[in-house]
């Protein structure tokens, strides 16, 4: 297979795309750093995080190789601001409690899951390589969130409660995952990466069986919330949340860590 | 107190049975949990082991204090995975201490009403990026002076787990001499904050090997045990004379004007730290005690929910299974 010579903007955007969730969802879990409600949940949320952060320098980096204008993967995470950044927003809301950010974490592995299945076979031979790499973790990843969320929203009353308002809480930021727009029409029509509609058949056959399993039910409202991955309107949850992470590059502009 | 009661135990065990064990320990070999051991020996075992325990644990919070401003994606990286392998030491030691007979959840009830200490470090701040590697260089340093040693340790499933967390433990210590390393190398600004960082960490190292020999209440019955293999004092030693020429290399100076090479020791004659300041935190009165222990009972409280509704799982899973049969 042939690497396309892509050098568009588009193919930019959707790196930073890719690239951008785990960032941020990294950012959010790695909050939890000895906070969580059992030695086992710091253990597997310090790695969930540390996988992402892996993966978030995967895909930047490869973004900034794509612009081409000399910008590191340090550059694209720690020196933009809130309107360049191409999350779902999704990744960016806060963690809520422990059920709500597991909750978020299994929405999210089940659509990353598919969408890395997909980019394996990517006509880009880097997005494809990363993309491989990505699934092994994000595999056990989505076993591990699944599992959390049945054992979770099948357990007692209040887990049952907590799961089944978290749910409420994050269904209007499942629609984004599945939009499209020109970027997403130019990297089909290139052959790197699957049209995001295509993926919500699939999407909704797999979290359909895992929230039945766990007792919780899917609303009914198909209102979803966007401006996240086109980065017209993010929450005002990202910009408190880039104050932390970019905090030191900012101060100290120029130096080496 | 603890002590005596230690003591008054010992005279009820049978004094053959007593010296058998002892005769064990000499040779060389190892206690495992199932053999006979004096009630003492355990219950200095599971003070130290679930001190130790709780020093992995509370010790994620000053760290964890930046991981969401680590000013790479690389140190990000680096500092989640050195996080993560510190909650996983504690995991090894509590299943250590559980061989003896107590429970994880029990220790961590003892952890969090204050019955049970954990490592003194952990009670000052992290607060400057500087700061985290300190911690790697410095109190990861000091604990495998502490650690290397414990490998040997009588009780077989201790020992065990030292040899796991040793071998993590030498990563911890180089990503930390790198990170201060490269801040000393830096900008100007960077430079202070690698100064600042030895200046508030560097006496609390020290602290880290416990009280001055002359005021250590448990070490000869535990060195017999082979529980603690080498004194407090010969242990600060080493890590200075290792620390000095770490800290030279690096252009910072080590905040103790006393500090200087004795010819004839052939070590280095080092200010002890204020002990009086190292009681004050043993008995809670440190800048971060009651910022520790309230994070670690929130988080504990918090997850009891979690804790609740996956045993409830595990347990209607359970039954569903029985069913079926
Ligand atoms: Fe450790
Ligand atoms: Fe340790
Ligand atoms: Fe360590």
């Amino acid at each position: 297979m042939a690497t396309p010579t892509i050098k568009s903007p588009a193919f930019a955007q959707f790196l930073l795309r890719m690239g951008d969730n785990p960032l941020i969802l990294g950012h959010r879990i790695s909050e939890w750093c000895g906070h969580a409600p059992v030695l086992e949940e710091d253990i597997a949320l310090a790695n969930t995080a540390l996988d992402m952060i892996g993966q978030t320098r995967m895909w930047l980096g490869l973004a900034a190789e794509v612009q081409g204008d000399g910008k590191s993967a340090d550059d694209l995470a720690f020196l933009r601001d809130a309107w360049e950044f191409r999350n779902l927003l999704l990744v960016e809301v806060p963690n809520g409690d422990f059920g709500r950010t597991l909750m978020r974490q299994f929405l999210f592995d089940a659509w990353h899951a598919i969408q890395l299945g997909r980019l394996m076979k990517s006509a880009d031979e880097r997005v494809a390589a990363i993309a491989e790499k990505a699934s092994k973790e994000v595999a056990y990843h989505l076993e591990r969130s699944a599992d959390t969320v049945v054992g979770l929203g099948d357990g007692t009353e209040e887990s049952h409660r907590r799961m089944q308002e978290a749910l409420d809480y994050l269904w209007p930021y499942v629609g984004e995952m599945f939009q499209s727009d020109d970027v997403d029409a130019e990297m089909v029509t290139a052959g790197i990466a699957p049209d995001p509609a295509s993926l919500r058949v699939e999407y909704d056959a797999l979290i359909s069986r895992i929230l039945t399993e766990a007792t919780l039910t899917i609303p009914q409202s198909s209102f979803a919330h966007k401006g996240g991955r086109t980065g017209a309107m993010h929450t005002e949850h990202l910009g408190h949340l880039l104050t932390q992470m970019q905090w030191l590059q900012r101060a100290y502009p120029g130096a080496t860590w | 107190m603890y002590a005596q009661m230690v003591k008054s135990e010992a005279a009820q065990e049978d004094p053959e049975q007593l010296a058998a064990f002892q005769a064990r320990i000499d040779a060389g070999e190892k206690i495992e949990p199932k053999d006979w051991m004096p009630e003492g020996y355990r219950k200095t075992l599971i003070r130290q082991i679930g001190q130790h325990a709780h020093s992995e644990i509370v010790g994620q919070l000053p760290e964890g204090n930046w991981i969401t401003r680590a000013p790479t994606l690389e140190r990000k990286a680096i500092l989640l995975a050195k996080v993560q392998d510190e909650a996983g030491h504690g995991l090894y030691l509590y299943c250590a201490a559980e061989t003896l007979g107590v429970s994880r959840d029990e220790l961590t009830e003892m952890l969090l009403d204050g019955r049970m200490k954990y490592s003194s470090i952990f009670n000052y701040p992290t607060l400057n990026w500087a700061d985290i590697g300190a911690v790697g260089w410095l109190v990861d340093g000091a604990a495998i002076m502490n650690q290397v040693p414990l490998q040997r340790t009588s009780f077989g499933p201790y020992s065990r787990a030292m040899i796991r967390i040793c071998k993590e433990e030498s990563f911890h210590q180089r990503q930390g001499y790198d990170a201060i390393r490269k801040m000393a190398e830096g900008t100007p600004a960077q430079k202070k904050m690698a100064q600042d960082a030895l200046n508030r960490l560097w006496y609390p190292s020290l602290m880290m090997f416990g009280p001055s020999d002359k005021d250590s209440v448990h070490s000869a019955q535990s060195m017999a045990w082979k529980i603690k293999m080498n004194t407090n004092d010969e242990l600060r030693q080493k890590f200075v004379d290792q620390t000095v020429p770490q800290a030279e290399y690096l252009g910072l100076s080590v905040p103790d004007p006393d500090l200087k090479w004795n010819e004839e020791r052939g070590h280095y004659d080092y200010t002890d730290p204020d002990w009086s300041e190292f009681f004050e935190v043993i008995k809670g009165n440190g800048p971060c005690n009651t910022d520790r222990l309230a994070a670690r009972n929130k988080a504990w409280d918090d997850g009891a929910w979690v804790r609740d509704g996956l045993l409830a799982h595990a347990k209607k899973k359970a039954a569903r299974r029985h069913a079926a049969e």
